[in-house]
């Protein structure tokens, strides 16, 4: 008898069910990978010390420092002390506990540091039909590879740790077809902020996303990975990628892929992944990636987003609505481009891979930001900050007036001694806009790095194609 | 060891921040995460919106009002609880006494980061929720046995939990320990799984 046909989701979630959901009990879900680092881990080990309890597979665990740690070379290096107490202490406590409990620790000095959703891609430890997690929501980051891959609280890291198991109701599945394709200077980075301000910040509550279409297929897997990024914050659980000849050609030699052999048996498995002929989502969603053009928030959540050749929406009666324009500074419906910008960061985990560095210096090649804009440039991991330089990216960035720095969240989160100032516009390639998040007071705009490059060169919102 | 304790019900007056979209950097700004402990986090709780510039307490911000003493059970707008997955978000409104959350949607990870905690997350229809915004301070009743939310006007709307949440929250169960006990269920997976 045939099977019935199944999406990736239902793929990947059957073959890690240790015990199958009920009526009255959640799914023990098997997890393949866990990814920790210093700010979402002290309290779980702290509970795996106070029960006696040890890592129960330290071979599929991996940490490492992004947080709160800082981006100045002298403070990482160690030849000046990092600045914040408080940030010094979780990460000597992280140290304590991955020696403590033999969990293999990408520490401060290691060249293959950096951002947690930007390493495990590139040591190859994120591979397709796995199941992921960490305690950090842009876990959704690694679905780009066909890996089920979702952001997990403290409580739930110290039961992975524990058990390398969760407790996990089946989420329902979203399927977003991506028809046509983006037209030039228009990015992946566009594309999801175009999905979230089609869907909604909670369009994808409760539900997998599967993105898919021609527009997806067609998309390299650094630009996948800026899509499934940012799932959670159209309030998805995970966002997928079904994985084909792009993902294998990115993931064949990397350090932790499998070699030979079981290179050719693993390919052989994740060609089974992808959704059948027929298979049926709970919803779907169409959209043409053909009529997009680049985007830019301008509001206090993600979905408050318009075309950079647009203007600030107008509407009545909408409280909601009249407080986000109150703290970003807007009049309802003023145009967006040309409206002026103080600080630009390029990094995150959304936007601080190699490619998106490119793009950003191709702007910067030859021009000079202007004057009174703070830039920052932030790669993902020590390693692509070494890719860049053997480029010449970095003297690119230094030539243009930017900051060049070493990998971390750095200002998308404003927890590690980078942040933007009351008042400020801060023009961002990270993946959110909430009041104070890089800062108290700060006012984000998230866009892509085209666009991030090209308002830096003019101090204002900047459609990047009149650059390019 | 921190286990959850047992509810059975939470009953308080309601207080309401009427905003939708109420994500976790609001709930508590990263700039607190530099800690190592779950403890004390309720003095940062909603830190940007109930402290001045220079650090008094913002006279105007709903949870500073004198009548918001001693409320156990905050309504919000829809989508309560977006964004990051940081649990200091229910360990600060814990802490800084909220039991129960009302709102007509909470997001995935905040909702189960709070389960765990013993924070109730309550949804409810948007009319429900619009009466509840527009009426701050009504006297409710949070019964975790029946899962039914009953208003001080006499009705009583139900809410979803899923079972095994329920039992939990009532018998105060450590999840942790229901994992542990499936340990030969994990180790014959072990054998048969490969990574």
């Amino acid at each position: 008898m045939a099977t019935p046909p199944k999406t990736l989701f239902q793929k990947v979630w059957e073959r890690h069910e240790v015990v199958p959901e009920t009526v009255d009990t959640p799914a023990v879900l098997f997890i393949d990978l866990h990814l920790i680092h210093e700010v979402t881990t002290p309290q779980a080990f702290s509970i795996l010390r106070e029960r006696g309890l040890k890592v129960r597979r330290t071979d599929l665990t991996l940490g490492t420092m992004d947080h709160s740690t800082p981006t100045r070379t002298e403070q990482v290096f160690g030849g000046a002390p990092i600045v914040m107490d408080s940030a010094a202490r979780q990460v000597r406590q992280l140290e304590v506990n991955c020696a403590e409990f033999g969990v293999e620790l990408l520490n401060m000095a290691s060249d293959k540091r950096g951002i947690v959703h930007v390493i495990g891609p590139e040591l190859g430890a994120t591979q397709p039909g796995k199941t992921i997690v960490c305690g950090d929501s842009h876990t959704s980051t690694h679905g780009a590879f066909g890996a089920l891959a979702f952001g997990i609280g403290t409580t739930e890291v110290g039961h992975v740790l524990a058990t390398q198991c969760l407790l996990q109701t089946r989420p329902k599945t979203l399927a977003i077809n991506v028809e046509g394709s983006l037209r030039p200077g228009v990015t992946a980075k566009d594309l999801v902020l175009a999905i979230i301000g089609k869907i909604g910040v909670s369009g994808g509550t409760g539900h997998v996303i599967e993105f898919r279409g021609p527009a997806i297929r067609a998309l390299d897997m650094d630009e996948r990975m800026t899509v499934c990024n940012m799932s959670i914050e159209a309030g998805a659980r995970a966002g997928m990628v079904a994985p084909d000849e792009t993902t294998y050609a990115y993931l064949k030699g990397r350090p932790r892929a499998p070699q030979g052999a079981a290179w050719d048996a693993a390919v052989a498995l994740w060609k089974t992944l992808p959704t059948d002929q027929g298979a049926v989502f709970d919803r779907e969603v169409t959209i043409d990636a053909s009529t997009l053009e680049p985007m830019i928030t301008w509001g206090t959540h993600p979905g408050m987003v318009a075309a950079v050749t647009g203007n600030v929406p107008a509407r009545s009666d909408d409280p909601v609505f009249d407080k986000a324009l109150a703290y970003m500074g807007f009049n309802a419906g003023q145009q967006l481009a040309g409206a002026p910008i103080d600080v630009v960061f390029i990094g995150s985990c959304t936007n601080s891979r190699l490619t998106d560095l490119q793009a950003a210096a191709g702007v910067l090649k030859g021009r000079h930001i202007a004057p009174g804009v703070q830039m920052l440039v932030v790669p993902g991991s020590q390693q692509i900050k070494k890719a860049a330089e053997e480029l010449g990216l970095d003297k690119i960035f230094i030539a243009a007036g930017a900051e060049w720095r070493e990998s971390g969240c750095s200002m998308c989160l404003g927890m590690n001694g980078d942040t933007v100032g009351k008042g400020q516009y801060s023009l961002s390639t990270s993946n959110r806009n909430f009041e104070g998040r890089q800062g108290v007071g700060a006012r984000t705009l998230l866009a892509s790095p085209l666009t991030a490059a090209a308002s830096a060169v003019h101090g204002r919102i900047t459609d990047p194609r009149d650059l390019l | 060891m921190k286990t959850i304790d047992a509810i059975r019900s939470i009953t308080s007056r309601t207080v309401v921040l009427p905003r939708t979209d109420i994500d976790t950097d609001q709930i508590i700004p990263a700039r607190f995460l530099r800690t190592t402990s779950r403890e004390g986090l309720g003095a940062q709780l909603f830190s940007d919106w109930r402290y001045t510039a220079d650090g008094k307490p913002n006279p105007d911000f709903v949870l500073n009002r004198p009548e918001a003493s001693g409320c156990t059970v905050l309504v919000g707008g829809r989508n309560f609880g977006c964004g990051s997955s940081r649990e200091h978000a229910p360990w600060a409104l814990l802490d800084f006494g909220i039991r129960a959350v009302i709102s007509s949607e909470f997001a995935d990870i905040f909702r189960s980061n709070s389960l765990k905690n013993g924070l109730v997350p309550v949804v409810v229809d948007e009319p429900t929720l619009d009466w509840l915004l527009a009426n701050p301070g009504m006297s409710v009743t949070i019964d975790i046995e029946t899962n039914t939310l009953a208003l001080p006007d006499g009705r009583s709307v139900k809410f979803p939990i899923e079972p095994f949440a329920r039992y939990c929250l009532l018998h105060g169960v450590d999840q942790l320990g229901y994992l542990l006990a499936s340990d030969a269920a994990i180790t014959a997976y072990e054998q048969r799984h490969t990574v």
